[in-house]
This record gives C-alpha cells, structure tokens and sequence, in this order.
C-alpha cells in the first residue's frame, strides 16, 4: 500500500480530513524548498504537493505562474526537483505528490520519470493537462510501482467523465472547485457539496479539493465535505511575500481542517 | 475535454447543414469578398527572371488577411452553441481583427488576448480591434507575444466556459481546432485550384505558404494535397538558427506536447518552451500546427525558413514591383518564392499565398530601417 492510501485510511479511521499544502520547487531555491516541506511536516500537513515549474502554466493563476518564473530562473527542471524529493525523503514521513505538467514528463521519458520518481520517494503524480484518454502510457508504467496516478474533475464533468476520470485514480481524485485557473476567487454555495455528493455516488476513492482555496474559513467550509483540502496560490504568496508568518498561516490552516 | 467534445459535434453537425453551410457561402460572398483573385504577378516574375508566379490575394479579404475566413466561420458556430461571447489570442494582430469582426457581424461580446510585446509593434491593429467593439487584453506574462495569449485565452475559456466560445487563430491546439480552423481555411485552396486551372489549364508545380501555426498553409495545401504538387512550408528564421532566435521548429525544434497538442516544439532539454524571435509576430510562435509535422513525415510538404532580413527584401521587392505591399507573414512565403523562382523554367508555374497585407507592418518596418514616420 503506498504513502496516499494509507495517509487517507488512517485519516476516514478517525474521521479526519487531509490537509494539503502545495510549495512551487525552487521558488526561491531548492534549500528552501526542503526546508518549506519540513515546516509543512511539522504543521502538521498529511500529503505535500510540490510544484514542478514550467514555462507554460496553463491552468494556474498569476501567483504560481510568477514562483514558476522564480524557479525556472534559478534552473529548476523536473529531473532537480525528483533530486529534491531524494534529498528529503530520509527526514519526511509524509507522502509527497508532484504537479507537474505534461511537456516535461514527456521529454523526460514517461518510462524513465516513473522508475526514478518512485525511485526517489514520489508518491503520486497530478498532470493537469493530461486527460485520462491520453495518459494511456504513463498509468500502464505507474501502475507497475505504488505511483498514484491523480486525475482531476472539473464541476462541468458529467456523470459518465467522473466515472472515466475515476476509474483512472489512484491515491486520490482531485476536484477543482472552481471552473478556471489556481488562485481564482472560491464561492462558497452549495454546489461545491453537492458535486461532492455526486462523485462520492459514483466513487470510494477519496477526494479532495483545490484550486481557490486560500482562507482557513473556506478550507474550514469545504473540509466538511471532501476528504481533503489542497491550499496552494494563498501558501505561495505568503511563502514570497512574508516568507515569516508562514507558520502562523500553516497553523491556522490545520486548525481549520 | 467536455466543452470539446460539445463542439466538435456542433462542428461535424455543421459541415453537412445545408443551412449553416448556404449562410457561411453567402458570407464568404457578400462580406469577405470570396472569391479573393488569382493575381499573375508579371513584373515580379520578370524581376527574378524564372517561373511564373502566382499571389493568391489573400491580402484581399475583408480585414485584410486569410484570419476572416476561420473566424466568420467559427463566429456562426459560436452562435449555433448559444454563446454569448467570443475570445481569442492573437499574434500580429490579424485573427484578433478577424474575430472581432466575426463578433461584431454576429453580435456577440468579444475580449482578444495580446502579448505585450505584439501590442506594441501592432499598435495599429489593437486600436482597430478597439473600434470593432472588441476589448483588448494585454498580457504581460511569459515572453509576451502570441505562445501566451494563447495560454491566457485557454486560462479564460477553462473560466467561462459556458457562455464562451474559444476562436483558436490557427491550426493547432486540441482537436477538433486543428481540423475545423483547416476546413474553414481550405477554401483558399478549393479556389486557387480552379482559378490556375482556368488561367493556365494545368496545375502549378509549387505551392508556397509562410507558417506560423500554420492554417494559411494549410488551407492552400489542403485541395492540392493528392496532386503531384509540390509544397513548400516557409518558417520564421529571425536572425538564424540559434536558441531564442528564430521561429523554424523544423530546422531547431522536437516532439514535445504543449496546449493540447502533440508536435514539434522549440523547447529546451527539461521541456520547457523556448522563447522565439520573429519579426513578424504572426510567425513568432514555440509551435507548429500538428497536421504539419504529419505532412513533413509523410515526405508530402517540404519545410524551410526565411531570415529577417530576407522577408524585409522580399517585402520591399514586392511592393516595388506590383504595388502590393505584403503582410511580413506572406513576406516569408516570397522570400522563398525569390529564392526558387530564378533555378525553375520559365513555364514552371509557382503559386504564392499571399496570407495578408502589409499597412499593419509599415511603422514597423520604417523603424527596422531607420526612418522616422
């Protein structure tokens, strides 16, 4: 069983909810990289998002597209951030899941990104912009090792797309909790429970939730229902702007969840 | 994947609708002014001194460029969805125009995504774009030119996706764009196929097409491509074939996946995309359309690139010579056509497509040159 599964078993065991946090890879540096992801450890995140930067970020907002500039100007490349991963796995527990968009796994060599991915200790994969329908070669590879293959679902995926998007999944199932980009405004009505309550007719797997999420109110609102909640633009920024109430953001974040 | 799956069954639905397709011909009549002429450019052939040369006038169009054909034809499709509002990236500015016009014509709302380099050296086209009633957005992300207005466009359709409809410019980004921007586009070649066959009573033995994306190429390629013509796909090789400086993804570029699409891709070793340069924002992109490399590995079209510096020649040549002046996109296709004309028989015939015209370039272009306007 790998790291995901059993982070998200123990958590339905005591009716608790995955808290999230995502930390662009070498935004500033790959030192503070490690560091950020230790200090994630400690305050208490289940699973740790690392972001793999790419000249071409089509489904994030302005906020990761600038720590994306920041680390592909101080030459970060998928291959330095799996390096990253090695480098922390001995002093980090939790599972660590990279997004990454396509292009660079593609140049990488699927077959080879798989072998040293898990290698190093990564324990899951979102792509954004691979589909499922696409993404044939890369889940034959994965599901070779305990690589979580994570698929996304928009809220304009019908019934049938979950069911596809879902039977893709591993580790877990990421809803986007808005139709747009990372970092966008999050409404907070009742549709984002009731897409829910749709997929979880349609799935055990568990889900969680990203894409808006920057408060503890709204991470607060929207652990009600998911599995758990992924914070990434909000973390991000504070991470650029006062890099020293990080922790205080990362506290109040996992009170809320 | 579902908002593509919706159009491409409104498209194929479409493409045998005897309404739909009766009120796109009526359009292409009365509104572009289809069809744009078969022009024998006599003075420019006798210039180079070899085979004769042909301008397909897509410099003619309502517009000014090829763009009109694909955006009128995507603005009825955008209508028949119930969209409520049309976006678009655009390069030099010409598809931008298009669709605004195509906005305008069909009454729905329209935002264009623009570099922020591009809006500066297409300053004219982004004040046209204003009168149309389009709203301009500039985007001052990445290497600011026409590979991020796109990823700004698709950032806003993933948005609004339900009232909005998405005018890819060319040829390229997940399907069904690259094969319904080509139909829409293959009019050029349907009639410039007829139109040489009544003028000369053969076919030409060359066809030449700048590409960028690549849809002016395809759409003259496409109704030539099971006759024994040859075609010849010309690149952007800005200041020559070194890393952020040129646009020639044959001649620099690799397999690689970006904005939907699996083709080849100026990129680095790690993946990610390399900056291009161009003087010509039109062909200054990362990407080519994906039917491009098919035809380049079939051995079916033949792709090379033209420098600068011999665009601007080529630009100047014509305008000299015929009194057109060109779109530095089509300058590229003519460079080519003053390289190959010279070394080919005198009853060889070379068809050009002339993708659109210059005005927009000529401030541009006096600047490159060193005059004050």
């Amino acid at each position: 069983m790998n790291r995901i599964d059993k982070t998200f078993k123990k958590l339905r065991a005591q009716n608790k909810k995955a808290f999230i946090p995502y930390v662009m890879a070498g935004d500033p540096s790959l030192e503070k990289s490690k560091e950020t992801v230790l200090l994630f450890e400690r305050s208490g995140a289940d699973i740790v998002e690392l972001g793999v930067p790419f000249s071409d970020p089509l489904a994030d907002g302005p906020t990761i597209q600038r720590a994306a500039e920041r680390a592909l100007q101080a030459g970060v490349t998928l291959r330095k951030v799996i390096g990253l991963v090695r480098d922390i796995r001995p002093d980090c527990q939790i599972p660590l899941v990279l997004m990454t968009y396509y292009n660079p796994v593609f140049k990488y060599g699927v077959e080879g990104f798989v072998r040293d991915a898990v290698d190093a200790g990564v324990d899951g994969v979102i792509i954004p912009d691979l589909p499922p329908e696409e993404a044939g070669e890369l889940r034959r590879y994965a599901s070779a090792t305990h690589l979580a293959t994570i698929f996304l679902v928009a809220p304009t995926s019908t019934g049938e797309r979950i069911k596809k998007i879902a039977g893709a999944s591993t580790g877990f199932i990421y809803y986007v909790s808005i139709t747009g980009i990372t970092g966008s405004k999050l409404s907070l009505d009742s549709s984002i429970r009731e897409s829910l309550s749709a997929i979880r007719g349609i799935t055990k797997k568990p889900v969680a939730v990203g894409f808006g999420v920057s408060t503890p109110e709204e991470a607060k609102a929207v652990s009600e229902s998911a599995d758990g909640v992924i914070i990434g633009s909000a973390i991000v920024k504070k991470l650029h702007e006062s890099p020293e109430n990080l922790g205080k953001l990362m506290s109040e974040l996992r009170r809320a969840i | 994947m579902p908002a593509l799956r919706e159009l491409e069954g409104v498209y194929l639905k479409s493409k045998t609708d005897r309404e739909f397709q009766k009120e796109l011909a009526r359009l292409q009549m009365t509104y572009v002014g289809r069809p744009t002429p078969l022009y024998y450019a006599k003075r420019f052939t006798e210039h180079l001194g070899g085979a004769k040369i042909y301008l397909k006038r897509e410099d003619l169009a309502h517009t000014g460029a090829h763009k009109i054909n694909n955006a009128l034809g995507q603005a009825l499709i955008a209508k028949k969805m119930g969209k409520k509002r049309l976006i678009a990236e655009t390069g030099a500015g010409q598809h931008g125009v298009a669709t605004a016009t195509g906005a305008a014509l069909v009454g729905l709302e329209c935002e264009i995504y623009m570099g922020s380099v591009d809006m500066k050296r297409q300053a004219l086209n982004v004040f046209r774009m204003r009168l149309l009633g389009a709203r301009v957005t500039e985007v001052p992300i990445g290497s600011r030119t026409l590979k991020d207005a796109i990823n700004e466009a698709l950032r806003d359709w993933t948005t609004n996706v339900q009232s909005t409809h998405y005018v890819l410019g060319t040829v390229f980004g997940p399907h069904p764009f690259p094969v319904m921007v080509r139909d829409f586009q293959a009019v050029i070649g349907r009639e410039a196929r007829k139109q040489i066959l009544a003028a000369e009573g053969k076919l030409p033995g060359h066809l030449i097409a700048c590409v960028g994306g690549g849809s002016n190429a395809m759409g003259l390629f496409y109704a030539f491509l099971d006759d024994g013509v040859k075609m010849v796909g010309v690149e952007a090789g800005g200041r020559g074939i070194a890393g952020g400086e040129h646009a020639a993804r044959f001649a620099g570029g690799s397999l690689g996946v970006f904005q939907g699409t699996k083709t080849y891709l100026l990129q680095d070793e790690a993946g990610n995309v390399l900056g291009t340069h161009s003087v010509s924002a039109g062909l200054d992109y990362a990407a080519v359309g994906p039917e491009h490399p098919y035809l380049k590995d079939l051995g079916r079209v033949e792709y090379t690139y033209a420098t600068d510096e011999e665009a601007l020649s080529a630009f100047e040549l014509l305008s000299r010579t015929e009194g057109i002046i060109p779109a530095l996109e089509s300058a590229h296709a003519l460079a080519e056509a003053v390289k190959r004309a010279p070394k080919l028989a005198r009853n060889e015939i070379i068809v050009v497509n002339l993708s659109g015209r210059g005005d927009k370039d000529v401030h541009q272009v006096a600047q490159i040159r060193g005059i004050e306007l």
